[in-house]
């Protein structure tokens, strides 16, 4: 539906119908008393041309966008065709409200039906909703989704790893605080992994979920297979965060696992950084627990005429129905950033998006070995890696370090010493399929000279 | 109303039919009008045990999603299984073959509090003004 303003005259005859003279009339409900007589203190409007000028200057106060990036720990800079911008654009994308009228928005709907299709395939996993905000307020969900959903088997408590990202960890603390639902964090154990025997003692006591990251905070893929005895041993249910999918182009998806919800941070597929927004959350689970999931569900039907069409289903769990007995707060998704990753997945293709992990795993091989090489610099966890990694700066303070190469217009990673004190002197080292090889051999060699002291 | 008069009736428009020392429940003719088609069904398992007022179940129709609450505290010992796959027979014989649960009373004279079928009746024309 385009959206296109009312005219004057629209306005006066609207004016008539409803029987007053003027818009201002139509407030006449508020007391004389708390009308505000004055014009609002913003400063005069802008002609566009202006306003264009205006704008380019505060753009090109950004520093960094020409930088060589190696940032990752949860948003990732990727290459995405202009394809997406194009057809998101589309004013019956860009300005659509919520799918509530199937007759007006099947192109909506349809587009939500095939992103959680895409989404099912991509996790291995039965059922997906329509997108949540993010993979941290998605992982919030899934933490009280599995103890709704074990009703009188519900454990009132969540154990998590450590190595999920920290940023995850706070927003499943804040919602969680006042649910009666106990989070118990197990601290990282040796080699930068979940500590399995540390999990298995938490979860002795019973939890409703458990909690991990694959690849995890450190880039380090995790052993699913040990989150799952876990989860089972608890009683409760298996989640797992997936901060990157781009690694499910190599890597099993945790579905393959016997994992019973799965949140990914769907930023990777064609959504740019946005200095950390919108994202979009991919929140996927068993068809079992389907009437325990958040979130919208598009689903597919048959109309009167036999014909196939979509529609909003499942919607008496929602906010609008059953209030606090709901699903959760949240009746909405981010359509037009789940649509841009729909685009981009398709456009991709399987083997495209195979193709696209290769190319992040080699090209992060390669500067992990390079860095490797280097004295003042260790590559202190052996695990698996996907596409980043940790680096331990010997002699230099990663602080300094770091400023030092941003000097150099190098961006070198995020550091880990706020989130892991005992990680003081490492970052995260990123490297996706973005980092040219002139940028990379850059990185090496700015390294090696400031990596001693 | 269809039904018997040897049903008791609950505010929240269950209904029981006391077997021996068990009562059968199901939501009655009103429950089933108001909530429209049944698409979906949510009962316990054998062996669950409630106290009269919890929770035991959630029906759900095409237009809402309502608890369904234990008239008698007790342990549950059968469950209507086939009815989650023919919901409709809770609109079409919510009395009969709609029948849902069967409770065995942990305290019969729970029973006492609640309303007969003249009773519920005058509370559904109170509950309409």
């Amino acid at each position: 539906m385009r959206f296109i303003p009312a005219t004057d005259a629209e306005i006066r005859e609207m004016l008539a119908t409803v029987g007053v003279e003027q818009v201002s009339d139509l407030f006449d409900v508020i007391p004389d008393q708390f009308r505000l007589r004055r014009p609002l203190s913003l400063p005069r409007a802008l002609s566009e041309w202006e306003l264009t000028r205006d704008m380019a200057g505060l753009a090109r106060r950004n520093e960094g966008v020409e930088y060589a990036s190696f940032l990752g720990a949860g948003a990732y800079r990727h290459v995405s065709s202009v394809v997406i911008d194009a057809l998101i654009a589309r004013s019956e994308f860009l300005t659509a409200y919520t799918p509530y009228q199937p007759e007006v928005s099947q192109g909506t709907l349809q587009a939500i039906f095939e992103f959680q299709g895409f989404v099912c395939e991509l996790l291995g996993m039965e059922v997906a909703n329509a997108s949540v905000y993010d993979a941290a307020s998605g992982l919030a969900e899934a933490c009280l989704m599995a103890d709704r959903a074990l009703r009188r088997k519900a454990r009132k408590r969540v154990v998590v790893s450590e190595t999920v990202h920290p940023e995850y960890r706070r927003v499943v603390s804040t919602y969680l605080e006042h649910s009666g639902i106990e989070v118990e964090v197990v601290p990282v154990g040796e080699g930068g992994v979940t500590d399995w025997e540390r999990l298995s003692a938490a979860v002795a006591r019973g939890a409703s979920g458990v909690v991990v990251q694959s690849p995890n905070y450190f880039g380090i893929v995790e052993d699913l297979r040990r989150a799952r005895e876990a989860a089972t041993e608890a009683g409760g249910l298996l989640i797992v965060a997936v901060a990157e999918p781009v690694s499910l182009g190599l890597l099993e998806p945790p579905g393959g696992f016997g994992a019973d919800i799965v949140v990914a941070e769907g930023q990777s597929f064609g959504i740019p950084l946005s200095f950390g927004g919108p994202y979009v959350g991919l929140f996927a689970t068993r068809d079992r627990y389907v009437r325990s999931m958040p979130g919208r569900v598009a689903g597919a039907t048959v109309d009167r005429a036999g014909e196939t069409g979509f529609v909003l289903t499942l919607a008496t769990r929602e906010q609008h129905i059953r209030r606090e007995k709901a699903t959760s707060n949240i009746c909405t998704n981010q359509a037009l950033c789940a649509l841009a990753a729909t685009i981009h997945l398709a456009l991709l293709g399987k083997r495209g998006l195979e193709q696209v992990a290769r190319q992040n795993l080699s090209q992060a091989t390669w500067m992990k070995r390079a860095v490797s090489r280097l004295e003042g610099f260790e590559v202190p966890f052996e695990g698996p890696t996907f596409n980043e990694f940790v680096v331990r700066s010997r002699e230099v303070p990663v602080a300094d370090l770091l400023e030092r190469l941003e000097a150099r217009r190098i961006l070198a990673g995020v550091p880990l010493g706020t989130d892991y004190p005992h990680l003081e002197d490492c970052w995260l080292l990123t490297v996706t399929e973005t980092a040219t090889r002139s940028d990379m051999e850059r990185l090496v060699s700015a390294l090696e000279e400031e990596g001693r002291k | 109303m269809k039904g018997s008069s040897e049903l008791k009736f609950t505010k929240e428009h269950e209904w029981v039919r006391v077997e021996g020392e068990s009562a059968v429940v199901g939501i009655t003719d009103h429950a089933q009008e108001a909530l429209g088609d049944v698409v979906y069904l949510e009962l316990p398992e054998i062996g669950d045990t409630f106290e009269k007022g919890d929770v035991f179940g959630v029906v759900e129709s095409v237009k809402t999603t309502s608890d369904l609450y234990a008239p008698v505290g007790g342990t549950v010992e059968a469950v209507h299984e086939t009815l989650v796959d023919n919901c409709s027979l809770v609109n079409e014989d919510c009395y009969g073959e709609g029948w849902m649960v069967r409770i065995k009373m942990a305290d019969p004279g729970e029973l006492g509090s609640l309303m007969d079928q003249e009773a519920y009746e005058k509370y559904l024309a109170e509950e309409a003004d």
